[in-house]
């Protein structure tokens, strides 16, 4: 080439030419891309093994129960990864699939009317089940822009939901009276535990290993349909759906099949979850849940099987750690620093920004000890944590936030909203500024977020707190990185 | 065999006129209220193609913020004000703050997503609509907050107007004749000025718009404060209806009025308002004639049955799809 390489050269398209560069993902996945086959299935083979060893390490039933809902969130993450991740489908009504899984094992398992299948006559009945009704529900949408999947969806999972809690009075079967199918608001209760081989699997530590196993099978299932035709079919229908049908694919098919995928590995993470907690309950199947694990598909990278059940294990981990304010605590404050540390370059930036916060919270304090000393009493939390004798962290959040005395009285619950709704301003301005006015605006950000954190949001951490999270998480990771943890960045072609 | 079950469930009184006529304002009333949701989400629909899921959210915000103005003006029992300016100020506060929250999305949520994959500013709508329904719960609890607005001007806002068999509350008119003013003001906006016919020219090719010098932004942002303060007005008309508001409010009515505006016909204005009002009184005679609990099951059915019949729904045109 005589042209210097800084020149644009004609005919070629700077934006094609660098189109490696820009679905280039992050080291972990080209990492995973130079290392031979057999040196990454061992390592995947390792990483399961040692897996599969953790309740040989610890009888600990929390542990072991926390393992099995993580495992289980992994199975629903690989199931909606086919229509969302490789086909490229918005499935809301995802969650009522494994809802179905759930219902239908309690239902033909229980004592509820009495019928006790065996898991291999219940398990083929509902997963041919639910893979027809995944097939009816994409019928009405297939010739549809994919928005139109979303909504109809939607709804479904809405309508499952409405089914099992209004389903213990169903004038429907017979011409006099209504009966009990669902069992409604409380759900089936005694559900059977899975028998395998002539084994009860009864402890948490059966459910492990069996929940493992179906991982580990599912996960194998799905790459190779990934990699066959049908997989690359997918892809093709994800990345351009027009493209795709003018090549020939019967893609109204390829989104039927997508949808009755996802919807069979969905009911089956449903049969095992019935088995595992001895029930089925409304509450489990319902949107929050469906949020959970977009977080977890979204937060892993969609399309890759690694990446969703990373993300999976992750989110769950997490959002299990939220639920005891002590350990909870933590996690607002590792996440500050380690996004520091990633983000803010070279070290004296950071180091200014971390000593602004702390003098900003200690001059705060200063000045609302000065004008009202009541303001910085901080014995209680509304959380009921006393500060006071928190160890040296108590004293130390004592004496840089503003904690007031009895948080709990309603005019001053009432700040603590009005500086969550100011965090989430700041955090929003944060996102349009640049330069020095950005670095000046973190450090009452990061003020801000601990006060909020501490007084309002570490309180709730079992209930709006997780979700405003993964809410948030939704909306940023699509704003800064779509493709997640070890997703492929796509650039769409229009 | 459902229906002979619950058919012989009915007494006399569930069989006359004055009944059916009463199911039918209900659902007037509802209907209104979702045409309204439902224009918010057909407009947006029909510039940037995308379903915003934070509607339903918006409607609820802004019937909490006509709960606080009444609140704060001195509660349904004893208003400060009298109640023209009550119910003046109500609805100009929800329907500013609504307007402004939706811009507010749009900007930080849907913007920067605006060239990235189709599917993305969904799963980012999908987000904002679940932060924004726990933000709420968290900022004013689960408990719903009652707006009691029986007690206004003691309870004469809830008497009826009998003419035969056909009786209406002045409450239920009030939302009715509220929301066809809403609506009508909406469709000259739109028809009329010129910033409507930008929305016009926007909906119909937003590239071919921007090249001949409209301000897509500046269009977009118009449409979601529009948009977002008919929902902010039909959250305040639910409160006033429903007595209460609580932060789950947004998800089932934007599901609702989503639905209507797909049967309508997305994009289409007029197919939102009769898509709005076919919902609600399809909600109100399921409600009132079978039962209350499958009033989801049949507003589904209603929307797989206009899919697969006409699938660009009541009012709408079959999109072309140019390469």
């Amino acid at each position: 080439m005589a042209d210097p390489p800084t020149r644009p050269q004609i005919g070629a398209d700077e934006w094609v030419a660098r189109s490696a560069e820009r679905s280039a993902a992050g080291r972990a996945r080209t990492w995973a891309e130079q290392t031979p086959a057999p040196i990454r299935y061992g390592a995947l083979a390792v990483v399961v093994t040692l897996i599969a060893l953790v309740p040989v390490m610890t009888s600990d039933e929390y542990i072991l129960r926390v393992g099995v809902v993580s495992l289980i969130y992994a199975l629903l993450a690989l199931g909606l990864n086919v229509s969302v991740g490789l086909a490229g489908l918005l499935d809301l009504g995802y969650v009522a699939f494994y809802g179905f899984g759930a219902y239908g094992y309690a239902l033909l398992s229980s004592s509820k009317f009495g019928v006790h299948w065996s898991l291999w006559e219940t398990l083929p009945l509902v997963l041919g089940t639910s893979i027809l009704v995944g097939f009816l529900l994409a019928l009405p949408s297939r010739r549809l822009v994919g928005d139109y999947l979303a909504i109809v969806t939607l709804f479904f999972g809405q309508i499952f939901y409405t089914i099992a809690v209004q389903g213990y009075r169903v004038p429907l079967i017979t011409f006099h009276g209504t009966h009990d199918i669902t069992g409604g608001p409380n759900g089936i209760a005694d559900v059977d535990d899975f028998r395998v081989f002539g084994h009860h699997l009864t402890t948490n530590r059966a459910y492990f290993w069996f929940s493992l196993i179906a991982v580990v099978v599912v996960f194998t299932a799905i790459h190779f349909l990934n990699e066959s035709r049908t997989g690359r079919a997918w892809r093709a229908h994800r990345d351009d759906p027009l493209a795709t049908e003018l090549m020939g694919m019967p893609i109204n098919w390829l989104k039927l099949l997508a949808i009755a995928v996802g919807a069979s590995v969905g009911a089956l993470a449903g049969t095992i979850n019935a088995a595992s907690l001895h029930g089925a309950f409304p509450d489990d199947y319902s949107t929050p849940v469906l949020i959970t694990i977009y977080a977890m598909v979204i937060l892993g990278g969609a399309g890759s099987l690694l990446g969703v059940v990373l993300g999976a294990l992750t989110v769950n981990i997490l959002l299990e750690v939220l639920r005891t304010p002590d350990h909870a605590r933590w996690i607002l404050y590792i996440a500050i620093v380690v996004a520091l540390l990633a983000k803010v370059r070279p070290w004296r930036k950071l180091a200014a920004v971390l000593a602004g916060t702390l003098a900003f919270g200690i001059a705060v304090h200063a000045i609302v000890a000065a004008a009202w000393p009541r303001g910085v009493h901080g014995l209680v939390s509304i959380s009921g944590t006393d500060f006071s004798n928190g160890g040296w962290f108590g004293w130390a959040l004592r004496h840089w936030l503003v904690l007031p005395a009895h948080t709990y009285e309603e005019g001053q619950y009432t700040w603590f909203n009005v500086a969550l709704v100011a965090l989430i301003g700041l955090v929003l301005v944060l996102t349009m500024v640049r330069g020095w006015v950005r670095w000046a605006l973190l450090v009452p950000t990061l003020w801000l977020a601990a006060l909020v954190w501490e007084t309002r949001l570490v309180e709730e951490g079992t209930g709006p707190t997780r979700f405003l999270l993964l809410g948030a998480i939704l909306v940023v990771l699509m704003a800064a990185r779509p493709q997640g943890f070890l997703g492929t960045h796509r650039v769409e072609i229009v | 065999m459902g229906g002979i079950h619950v058919l012989a469930g009915f007494d006399a009184f569930t069989l006359t006129w004055h009944y059916f006529f009463s199911q039918l304002v209900a659902g007037l009333t509802l209907g209104s209220l979702y045409a309204l949701l439902a224009l918010g989400y057909s407009m947006v629909y029909g510039i940037l193609k995308l379903l915003n899921f934070a509607h339903g959210e918006v409607f609820m915000i802004g019937s909490y913020i006509g709960y606080f103005v009444l609140t704060a003006l001195g509660g349904a029992t004893s208003p400060n004000v009298s109640i023209p300016i009550l119910l003046l100020l109500m609805f100009g506060a929800a329907m500013v703050g609504s307007g402004l929250l939706g811009v507010a999305i749009e900007r930080f949520a849907y913007r920067p997503l605006r060239h990235a994959s189709r599917i993305a500013p969904l799963i980012s709508a999908l987000g904002v609509s679940f932060f924004l329904q726990q933000l709420a719960t968290l900022l004013f609890g689960s408990v719903p907050k009652q707006y009691n607005t029986f007690s206004l001007h003691n309870g004469s806002l809830f008497n009826r107007i009998t003419i035969g068999a056909f009786e209406i509350q002045y409450m239920q008119l009030f939302v009715i004749v509220a929301a066809v003013v809403l609506m009508l003001a909406l469709t000259q906006l739109v028809a009329r000025t010129k910033v409507g016919r930008a929305m016009r020219a926007t909906s119909f090719d937003l590239e071919a718009a921007s090249m001949m010098g409209i301000d897509i932004d500046r269009v977009i942002v118009f449409t979601f404060f529009v948009g977002s303060a008919l929902a902010g007005a039909g959250g305040v008309m639910n409160g006033l209806i429903f007595q209460n508001v609580n932060p789950y409010i947004g998800f089932n009515a934007g599901l609702k009025a989503f639905t209507a505006a797909v049967i309508g016909g997305i994009g289409s204005i007029k197919g939102a308002m009769w898509g709005g009002l076919t919902i609600g009184v399809a909600q109100a005679f399921a409600t009132g004639y079978l039962s209350s609990a499958y009033q989801d099951v049949i507003v589904f059915a209603v929307l797989v049955v206009v899919m697969l019949v006409r699938p660009t729904g009541l009012f709408g045109t079959p999109a072309l799809q140019k390469v």
